[in-house]
């Protein structure tokens, strides 16, 4: 299915050829990088051994090579190699994290912390221990998507045994306060787990300059393999106990039994380690093209809102609402460029982002939102390419729209009677 | 979501674009849906006051491809039609000539309800305006 085309400027010069279609879809997953596959292929053959196996060389060779990746995983976050532990990926993480501690803590207490903007990874845990007996308070974010430290302060009792809230959004890439968070958990004595999946490679993460516990990590947003990630546990002030979900060989010092997956180990030590090396320049890169993704929009399109505060965000990340345009009539006009949005027409549920709609915004915003992943292997031509495409679609949809036409005539829609029932 | 050839021919050329004169005695404006749901659709028809014809039909949507397509189609199926016969036209048409999927369902029900309301506004004015044709259409 792929083709190519030649990006024009907004002079219809043609300038660079891209390839379609184009993936900017980043925080959903990114592709293996080349690097990292050539560092996993041989742990799929030659060296297959079992790393749990301690009397042959294919053991050891195995034992080894998910030994350095471990290092490569505690070097980038600051954390030292006995306190990675390795899992499925994030989802298993953040299962472990939040039922591991909210087992092993129960006698000091039953009540838990979160965000409304979680990750269902970390809602949906939060409310399956609500079913037994654990108390959770999803703390509100402001129009910024950011969680307010009074707020939290208010919300920690002496009950409180766990704060878990993630380091930077899935959707709309804004980044939490950590440190501050992590500080104020340590004064009240509470562990801070922090999801950190979209952070990690992206902007410097520091277990110990952000004050984290507990923080998950998944390989495949960093340019690793799918099915792998890892949980960091940390072993002093404080050291943290978890107890095990999965019961089984006693793996990963008894805290997630089962074989270790070593290729995907090593892709994700791998991934890690690329991610140390060319963060510093990357991050740069990426919110170059970011800002000419941006800037080209808002130079083109009036009646555009970007969603959550730019100030502290994902390089990489853009999420706007391209209002009285529907999401997925927009995506449906841009079919030869992969990006995601938060209208209900794109969810099996028809409803809107529940992230979008903690923000505070209409529903009508949410349903125009669009959310850009911008990755290590997007070009300038590519950005530019999206950007046109995205302004001749949404101006095509907009002269469709009775709602951008009613508002071009002063019509204020707040005042009118919708017939709302229904969906 | 795949969508059937028809339902993108009507997103890529939308049928019967724009906006008819809504004081017009001869047009009727259909707004339905709200912007919180993600689909509002205005369809428009102009009728001839002899024949009772619907001779022009106009809509703007905002909402998916599938709610584009059905508007689109509706505009399509109502011009020529009298008012009446242009009542008889079910969401259940709209979801089989556009090979709809079940989640898409409601967006052909809304070009349905456009369709109501436009005849119904356009009856309105009739009734305002010269009550005798309303019993014509009621009779
Ligand atoms: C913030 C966040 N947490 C958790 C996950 C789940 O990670 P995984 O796919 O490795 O289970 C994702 C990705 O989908 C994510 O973006
Ligand atoms: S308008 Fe929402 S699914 Fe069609």
């Amino acid at each position: 299915m792929s083709t190519t085309a030649v990006a024009t400027n907004s002079n219809g010069n043609a300038q660079a050829s891209v390839k379609l279609p184009i993936y900017m879809d980043n925080h959903a997953t990114t592709p293996v990088d080349p690097r990292v596959l050539e560092a996993m292929l041989p742990y799929f053959t030659g060296r297959f051994g079992n790393a749990a196996s301690r009397n042959h060389q294919f053991g050891w060779e195995a034992e080894q090579a998910v030994e350095n990746a471990r290092e490569q995983i505690a070097k980038l976050v600051g954390a030292t190699s006995k306190e990675i532990i390795f899992t499925s990926g994030a989802t298993e993480s953040d299962n472990l994290a939040i039922k591991g501690v909210a087992e092993m803590y129960k006698e000091k207490g039953n009540h838990i912390i979160t965000a409304a903007t979680e990750h269902k990874a970390v809602l949906d845990t939060c409310k399956r221990l609500e079913k037994y007996g654990y108390r959770v308070t999803y703390l509100p974010v402001g129009a910024d998507g950011l969680v307010n430290l009074d707020d939290l302060r208010r919300a920690i009792d002496d009950k409180t045994i766990l704060v878990t809230i993630m380091y930077a959004n899935n959707e709309i890439g804004v980044i939490q306060p950590i440190a501050e968070i992590g500080k104020l958990c340590h004064e009240k004595g509470v562990l801070f787990h922090s999801d950190a999946v979209q952070a990690i490679g992206k902007v410097p993460v520091n277990v110990i300059k952000d004050n984290i516990d507990l923080m998950s990590i998944t390989a495949h947003k960093i340019y690793g393999p799918k099915g792998v990630g890892a949980l960091y546990v940390r072993r002093k002030s404080p050291r943290v106990q978890i107890t095990a979900q999965i019961d089984g060989g006693g793996h990963e010092r008894g805290m997630r039994s089962g074989t270790l997956n070593v290729p995907g180990i090593v892709g994700l030590g791998k991934a890690c380690a690329l991610a140390m090396e060319e963060m510093p320049e990357e991050s740069k890169r990426l919110a170059f093209l970011r800002d000419r993704l941006k800037s080209k929009l808002e130079q083109n399109l009036d009646e555009i809102h970007i969603n959550g505060t730019m100030e502290h965000r994902l390089p990489g990340n853009l999420n706007m609402s391209f209002v009285y345009v529907e999401g997925e009539s927009l995506l449906m006009g841009i079919n030869d460029i992969a990006v995601s949005s938060g209208s209900a027409c794109t969810s099996a549920t028809l409803e809107p982002s529940y992230v979008l709609k903690a923000l505070g915004l209409g529903d009508d915003v949410a349903h125009s939102s669009i959310r850009f992943g911008i990755g290590r292997f997007n070009t300038e031509a590519e950005v530019d390419y999206v950007a046109d495409k995205i302004i001749d679609t949404v101006k095509k949809l907009r002269e469709l729209s009775p709602l951008y036409e009613m508002v071009k005539e002063g019509i204020d829609l707040k005042k009118i009677q919708w017939a709302t029932e229904g969906h | 979501m795949a969508y059937s050839d028809k339902v993108i021919d009507h997103y890529n050329n939308p049928r019967n674009v724009g906006t008819l004169d809504k004081s017009s005695g001869q047009v009727g404006t259909g707004l339905v849906g709200a912007p919180e749901c993600g689909d509002v659709m205005r369809l428009q028809i102009k009728v001839n006051p002899e024949t009772q014809v619907i001779e022009d039909a106009k809509f703007k949507t905002f909402g998916c491809g599938s709610a584009i397509a059905s508007s689109s189609l509706a505009t399509e199926w109502v011009k020529g039609r009298t008012v009446d016969d242009a009542l008889t036209i079910k969401n259940t048409d709209i979801v089989k000539e556009l090979a709809l999927p079940p989640v898409k369902i409601h967006c052909s029900v809304l070009a349905e309800d456009a369709i109501r309301a436009a005849i119904g506004d356009w009856k309105k004015k009739q009734g305002v305006t010269a009550p005798a044709a309303v019993e014509a259409v009621k009779g």
